[in-house]
């Protein structure tokens, strides 16, 4: 079966900026698919231009195997999307929002459906009020709404995350999970968050500087022995002195007066504190992070991960 | 494409802003009117100053027709800055909201949004002139009652039969809608090069102030380009208060707003498909 969603060569340059630069991947049906890069690494512009926002300089796009360039309005029927954030016509309600760009989806959509999407995402009760009074977590939820309202294959999401607080990322966390899990969607997520990307997608995409560098699955990706571990103790020059002959030592960085850093594998983490108390240290914290700026500097700083592609 | 222009109405008609040009035409009218009642009369006798000297006028002279004339002289710039209001903002308000990009997410071909834009602007524009003629002749006719008009010019005036004047505003209505839509073309082809509606607004503005200075300055140099400027056309509708009606000067006027417009429109489609989204 030909992928959902197929991207060759793609290059696109903005004056002398080259936002994406001969980018292909492909996204088949059932994957939640991350997309995964620091801001202006070109995910927008590549997913605008899956969307015929942007007009590539060069490459194709294909849906469902067809050039989308040949059949965009066809194709486009089979796509829901928030591009950055979801906005709407504030002065209008949003079951009006909903109305109208389900209106425009080329298919006719009973209120049974519009009804069942806004239940899915949480708003039921609140469709009535005006957009401008919703908060950005409801407004992010609504155009979620208005995405998949009409039942595409394939959801685009930019970012959706963007601007909401820890209980709103949460909740969309868990609607993305459900879209894929219970209703069976194609996602492609992008996010500049690698946590975010690790907590939803099946396969990722990272790309840096509109290159790609590195795709496959998330869990083969992101190779837990890189887990950056905090490590805060009592300052103590004995200790340091014990860590640079120890077996830790090929690990360690010091990052300042007590603070220690290895960069290993979580499941290391009671053998550490162990040989730590041992050696006398007093542990004050022991924490562990896969944060995406070391994850990315090390994928970007190692050239043979730079080219690895699972 | 009907269901775009039923939802593009729906947007407009919804959003209180639409209303303001309604409002600002019912003020500006209302002042004039309110003005007239109270001294329209010595108004009307500095104006005919010269014409009393030599001829001896009876009748109701203040009446509605003569101050719906008035009010419309009076609103030659206003009226297009109202239009621009609206169809200024019709791409650019779209790309400053953000909806453009989840708009053209849909399947919608971007010709199909910018000639629904532009029906939604020229309807937008009738409704307008239609309340213009409402509040400018109707309700002037109510408070200063009928009568022959006197349409006073800078070296002739003409006088028209009361029976013969109505006919004449009608057609002038009609001749300023075609007028406003070139106008509105102008600010939807601004609009498509623009993220924000203010730059488009102004943009007009500055265009239809600048080329009606030109229309109106009597120089050798501008007289070669002022029979193509649209500004100079777009004051054709006044030719209808003239008698005889100069018919092939307006004809020709109705032609090059129309080639205008067309050319405006056609303009707007070609660079929007073109255009990267990015707002």
């Amino acid at each position: 079966m030909a992928p959902i969603l197929e991207v060759e060569h793609l290059s696109k340059s903005f004056k002398t900026f080259k936002a994406v630069d001969d980018l292909s991947f492909a996204i088949r049906r059932g994957e939640v698919y991350g997309f995964l890069g620091q801001n202006g690494a070109g995910k927008s512009t590549t997913m605008r231009m899956a969307l015929g926002l942007i007009f590539p300089d060069s490459g194709r796009i294909c849906i469902n195997g067809s050039e989308f360039n040949n059949s965009r309005r066809h194709l486009l029927r089979s796509i829901g999307a928030i591009i950055e954030r979801p906005d709407m016509y504030g002065y209008l309600s949003g079951w009006e929002n909903l109305k109208i760009f389900a209106a425009l989806s080329g298919s006719s959509i009973p209120a049974a459906r519009l009804h069942e999407v806004l239940d899915i995402v949480g708003l039921k009760g609140r469709e009535k009020d005006r957009v401008s009074a919703y908060s950005q977590g409801m407004k992010q939820r609504l155009g979620i709404a208005i995405a998949m309202a009409h039942q595409p294959d394939l959801l685009i999401l930019d970012e959706p995350t963007n601007g909401l607080d820890p209980q709103g990322i949460a909740e969309m966390r868990a609607l993305i999970i459900s879209l894929s899990k219970d209703h069976g969607k194609t996602i492609m997520i992008s996010s500049h968050l690698l946590y975010e990307i690790e907590q939803v997608a099946t396969n990722m995409l990272i790309i840096h500087k509109g290159k790609k560098i590195s795709e496959g699955p998330v869990q083969q990706l992101l190779n837990p022995d890189d887990t950056l571990t905090e490590v805060a103790i009592v300052p103590d020059d004995s200790i340091t002195a014990q860590l640079t002959v120890s077996a830790w030592a090929k690990y360690v960085e010091r990052t300042g007066p007590g603070l220690l850093v290895f960069r290993m594998n979580p499941a290391h983490t009671p053998a550490l504190n162990k040989w730590l108390v041992d050696a006398g240290a007093q542990v004050q914290s022991i924490s562990s992070k896969h944060s995406f700026e070391t994850y990315f500097l090390n994928i970007t700083s190692d050239t043979t991960a730079a080219h690895r592609a699972i | 494409m009907i269901q775009l222009l039923r939802i593009e109405l729906y947007k407009i008609f919804k959003r209180p802003r639409t209303y303001i040009s309604f409002g600002i035409v019912t003020a500006i009218t209302t002042v004039i009117q309110v003005a007239m009642l109270s001294d329209g009369k010595s108004f009307l006798g500095f104006a005919l100053q010269g014409i009393n000297e030599q001829f001896d006028i009876h009748g109701n002279i203040l009446n509605g027709y003569l101050v719906a004339y008035i009010i419309l002289q009076s609103l030659l710039i206003h009226i297009p800055l109202l239009v621009a209001l609206v169809a200024g903002d019709m791409l650019a308000g779209e790309a400053n909201l953000g909806t453009l990009r989840l708009l053209l997410t849909r399947p919608v071909s971007r010709s199909q949004l910018v000639l629904v834009k532009f029906f939604a602007s020229f309807l937008y524009t009738v409704l307008l002139i239609i309340w213009l003629a409402v509040v400018a002749l109707f309700l002037s006719l109510l408070l200063f009652g009928k009568g022959d008009m006197i349409n006073l010019k800078s070296d002739a005036f003409v006088m028209l039969l009361q029976g013969d004047v109505m006919w004449r505003y009608a057609a002038a209505f009609l001749f300023a809608i075609l007028a406003m839509t070139t106008i509105a073309a102008m600010s939807l082809l601004l609009s498509a090069f623009a993220d924000n509606s203010i730059g488009p607004i102004i943009s007009t503005m500055g265009i239809v102030v600048v080329l009606t200075i030109l229309s109106n300055l009597e120089l050798p140099l501008f007289n070669l380009i002022k029979p193509y400027l649209f500004t100079t056309h777009m004051i054709g509708w006044k030719g209808f208060f003239d008698d005889p009606v100069p018919y092939a000067a307006i004809a020709r006027s109705s032609i090059i707003l129309v080639v205008y417009t067309v050319v405006f429109i056609s303009a707007t489609i070609v660079y929007f498909n073109k255009k990267d989204i990015r707002s």
